[in-house]
C-alpha cells in the first residue's frame, strides 16, 4: 500500500516534470535544455520573493511563473530563433543557457549576492497537515502533487485539443509547412510553446519543491528525468509520456524500498537502455524505429 | 547606398589545390606556413612561459584533446556528446588505480588506461548509439553524474577523497611535451582520417543514416569506432591528468571537462578540427584567470559559447581561413 501511494506520487512528479519539455519538443522540435534550470530558478525566485520581499505566497508563485514564461520567450527570441534547424547548435545553446542560470544561482560575492548554496531553501507547503489513507500516513502536499499533476496534464490536453491557440500548436507539430500555409506563424507558435513549457517547468517546481529543499543540483536531475520520460514514452504520444512516468515512478520507488536509494539513478539509466534495445521508438511511440530519433 | 562584401578566392589557393602545389616554393610555403606556425607555436610556447603557466599549458592540452574529440563526434558523426568528463574520469581512475594498487609506472599505466578507458566508455555508450541528437546528448551527459553518484554512494575507489600520492612525471618538460606531442599527432591524424573513406562514411551517417544503412553499411559499427576514437583522446587526457597532479578524484567528472571543450569547439569553429585546439588554448588561460571566482568560470564559458554560436557561428578558424584564402572588398549594389 505504501508503495502504491508513494509510487503514484512519484509518477505524478515525473509526469509534471516531463510535460513542459514534451510540449516544447513536440510543438517546435526545440530541445529546451534549460528546462531543469528554469525549474530550479522558479523555486529560488519564489523563495526569495516570499522571504526577502515578504510577498503573499500565491502572489509570489504567480510572479515567478510569469518571469519563467517570459524567460522562455526570451530564450527563443534572442538565442534559439537564429539556430532553428541546426540540431547541434540548438542543443549546445539551450544547454548553455541552462548552465548560466544554474551556475549563476551559485555565484557568490558579486553585488552582495550570497548565492544559493546549502540546504536552507525550503518552500512552505500549501497545507501543512497529514492525512491517513488506508493505513498510510501521507502529508497534504503529496496529495496536492497528485491533484495538481492530474489537473496540469488534463488542462494541457484540453488546451491542445479545444482552443484555437492549442490547435494551431498541434498543427505546427504535425506539419509545419501546411500549417504555415494556413496562416499559422511558426515563430509565434514556438514562442508560445516555449513560454508555456517554461511556465510548466515552474509550475512543477512550485508544486513539487515544498516536499524538499531547493538546490541548484536538482536542475540536472530534473532535466534527466524529463528526457528519460520522453525516451521511454516515445515522442508525440501523451499517453506514452504518462505511462512512462508511471513505469519510472513505480520502478524507482520499488527499487528504493528493496535496495536503498543508491540504485535510483541506475534504475533510470537501466530502464532507458532496456527500452532502447527492445523498443527504440518508446513504449507508445508511433515513429519508425530510427528515423525520427533526431 | 547598399553595400555588400564580395569575396574571391586568391589565385594561389586554386593553384595549390592539387599536385601543382609542388611547382614552386611560394606555393609550397603557402600550404606549409600555417601548419608550421601552429606546430612550432605549440612546441616553442613552453620556453616563453613561467612555471605556473606551464601547468596551465598542460591543462589546455587536455582540453584541446577533449575538444578535438567533441568536434569529431559532433560534426563528423552527428553525436553531440555532453559527457566529455566521463572519458576524463574513466581514464584517470584506471591509471590511478593501476598506479596506486599495482605500482606500475606512468609510462605503462597511461597507454593501458587510454585503451581500457576508451573500451569501457565505448561499451557504456554502446546501447545509446542508436540515438541521435538530443537523446544521445542527454544520455552522455548523465554518465559522469551517475558515476560520481555511484562512487560516492558505494565509497569505492577512495570515495570522495579520491586516490592520492600517485607517481608524477620526472619534470615539467616531460609533462608539457608529452601532451603537446599527443595533441599535434591527434590533430593531424584526425584531419587525415576524416578525408579518408572512413570519414566519408561517418559524415554520411551524420547527414542521412538511412541511406548509409540502405547501402549495406552497419552504422552502429562505424559509430562505435568513432566513439572509440574520441574516447581514446579523452581517456588519454584523463590518464595524463591523474599523473600530472598525482591525484585522482571525483572532481575529474566535473562539469568543466564537459563544457569547456564545447565552448572551445564553438569558439574555434565547429568542423575544422584545428579550431577546437586553438579555442582550448585560448579559453583555458582565460578560465585560469577566473579561478578566483568559483562557479563564475562556467558562466563565462557559457556566455562565450552563446555569443559565438549566435553571432559568429562559423568560429574563429573559419574566419581566419577565409582571410587567408580569399580577397574581400566592399561593392556597391
Amino acid at each position: 500500500m505504501n508503495i502504491l501511494i508513494y509510487g503514484t506520487v512519484n509518477s505524478i512528479i515525473f509526469a509534471l516534470v516531463a510535460v513542459g519539455f514534451t510540449l516544447v519538443y513536440g510543438v517546435s522540435r526545440l530541445p529546451n535544455f534549460a528546462h531543469g534550470a528554469l525549474y530550479v530558478l522558479v523555486g529560488f525566485l519564489t523563495w526569495s520573493l516570499v522571504n526577502d520581499f515578504k510577498l503573499f505566497y500565491p502572489l509570489a508563485i504567480l510572479i515567478s511563473l510569469g518571469i519563467s514564461a517570459f524567460l522562455g520567450a526570451l530564450i527563443y527570441r534572442l538565442v534559439l530563433i537564429r539556430l532553428r534547424g541546426m540540431a547541434t547548435s540548438e542543443i549546445i545553446a539551450s544547454f548553455a543557457v541552462g548552465l548560466i542560470i544554474l551556475e549563476g544561482l551559485r555565484l557568490q560575492g558579486i553585488g552582495g549576492f550570497k548565492g544559493f548554496i546549502g540546504p536552507f531553501y525550503v518552500l512552505p507547503s500549501f497545507i501543512d497537515s497529514k492525512i491517513r489513507i488506508a493505513e498510510v500516513l501521507i502529508d497534504a502536499q503529496r496529495l496536492i502533487v497528485i491533484l495538481g499533476g492530474v489537473a496540469v496534464v488534463a488542462s494541457i490536453w484540453l488546451f491542445t485539443h479545444y482552443t484555437k491557440t492549442g490547435l494551431s500548436l498541434r498543427a505546427i507539430a504535425q506539419d509545419e509547412q501546411a500549417a504555415m500555409m494556413l496562416g499559422i506563424d511558426s515563430d509565434r507558435a514556438a514562442v508560445i510553446s516555449l513560454s508555456i513549457g517554461s511556465a510548466l517547468a515552474g509550475l512543477a517546481a512550485v508544486i513539487i519543491l515544498p516536499l524538499g529543499n531547493v538546490t541548484a543540483e536538482a536542475g540536472y536531475r530534473i532535466l534527466i528525468h524529463a528526457l528519460a520520460v520522453c525516451i521511454i514514452g516515445g515522442l508525440g504520444s501523451w499517453a506514452g509520456a504518462v505511462l512512462a512516468s508511471f513505469v519510472l515512478g513505480f520502478s524507482m520507488i520499488i527499487s528504493t524500498s528493496l535496495f536503498g536509494s543508491v540504485w535510483e539513478s541506475v534504475v533510470l539509466v537501466g530502464a532507458i537502455i532496456l527500452i532502447l534495445i527492445f523498443k527504440p521508438s518508446g513504449l507508445l511511440g508511433k515513429q519508425k524505429e530510427l528515423e525520427e530519433r533526431v | 547606398m547598399e553595400r555588400r562584401r564580395e569575396r574571391l578566392d586568391r589565385g594561389i589557393k586554386v593553384r595549390t589545390e592539387g599536385l601543382y602545389s609542388l611547382t614552386s616554393w611560394r606555393e609550397m610555403s603557402y600550404l606549409l606556413v600555417p601548419r608550421i606556425v601552429l606546430i612550432f607555436g605549440l612546441l616553442l610556447s613552453p620556453f616563453f612561459l613561467e612555471m605556473y603557466w606551464q601547468r596551465v599549458l598542460c591543462q589546455a592540452g587536455i582540453y584541446a584533446l577533449l575538444a578535438l574529440g567533441f568536434d569529431f563526434l559532433a560534426e563528423y558523426v552527428g553525436l553531440v556528446c555532453l559527457g566529455g568528463a566521463f572519458f576524463i574520469g574513466s581514464g584517470a581512475y584506471i591509471s590511478g588505480l593501476l598506479n596506486a594498487k599495482m605500482g606500475w609506472s606512468p609510462f605503462l599505466t597511461i597507454p593501458i588506461a587510454t585503451v581500457a578507458g576508451a573500451a569501457i566508455s565505448t561499451l557504456v555508450l554502446l546501447p545509446c548509439l542508436r540515438l541521435r541528437g538530443i537523446y544521445f546528448a542527454i544520455i552522455s551527459f548523465m554518465f559522469p553524474l551517475l558515476t560520481v553518484y555511484i562512487i560516492v554512494a558505494l565509497n569505492i575507489f577512495g570515495g570522495t577523497e579520491g586516490i592520492t600520492a600517485l607517481a608524477t612525471f620526472p619534470n615539467i618538460w616531460v609533462d608539457q611535451y608529452l601532451i603537446l606531442g599527443i595533441v599535434i599527432i591527434a590533430l593531424f591524424v584526425l584531419r587525415r582520417l576524416v578525408t579518408e573513406d572512413f570519414g566519408l562514411i561517418l559524415r554520411s551517417i551524420k547527414d542521412n543514416d538511412q541511406a548509409v544503412k540502405a547501402s549495406g553499411i552497419s552504422i552502429t559499427s562505424y559509430k562505435t569506432k568513432a566513439v572509440f576514437i574520441a574516447a581514446l583522446l579523452g581517456c588519454f587526457g584523463g590518464a595524463y591528468l591523474s599523473h600530472l597532479y598525482g591525484w585522482v578524484g571525483i572532481s575529474q567528472f566535473a562539469l568543466d571537462y564537459s563544457i569547456l571543450p564545447i565552448a572551445a569547439t564553438v569558439m574555434g569553429g565547429m568542423g575544422t578540427l584545428v579550431g577546437p585546439v586553438i579555442g582550448a588554448f585560448i579559453l583555458t588561460p582565460l578560465s585560469e584567470a577566473l579561478r578566483g571566482f568559483g562557479q563564475m568560470r562556467v558562466v563565462v564559458y557559457c556566455l562565450i559559447l552563446i555569443g559565438f554560436i549566435v553571432y559568429k557561428p562559423e568560429g574563429l578558424m573559419n574566419v581566419l581561413q577565409r582571410k587567408y584564402h580569399q580577397f574581400e572588398h566592399w561593392e556597391e549594389v
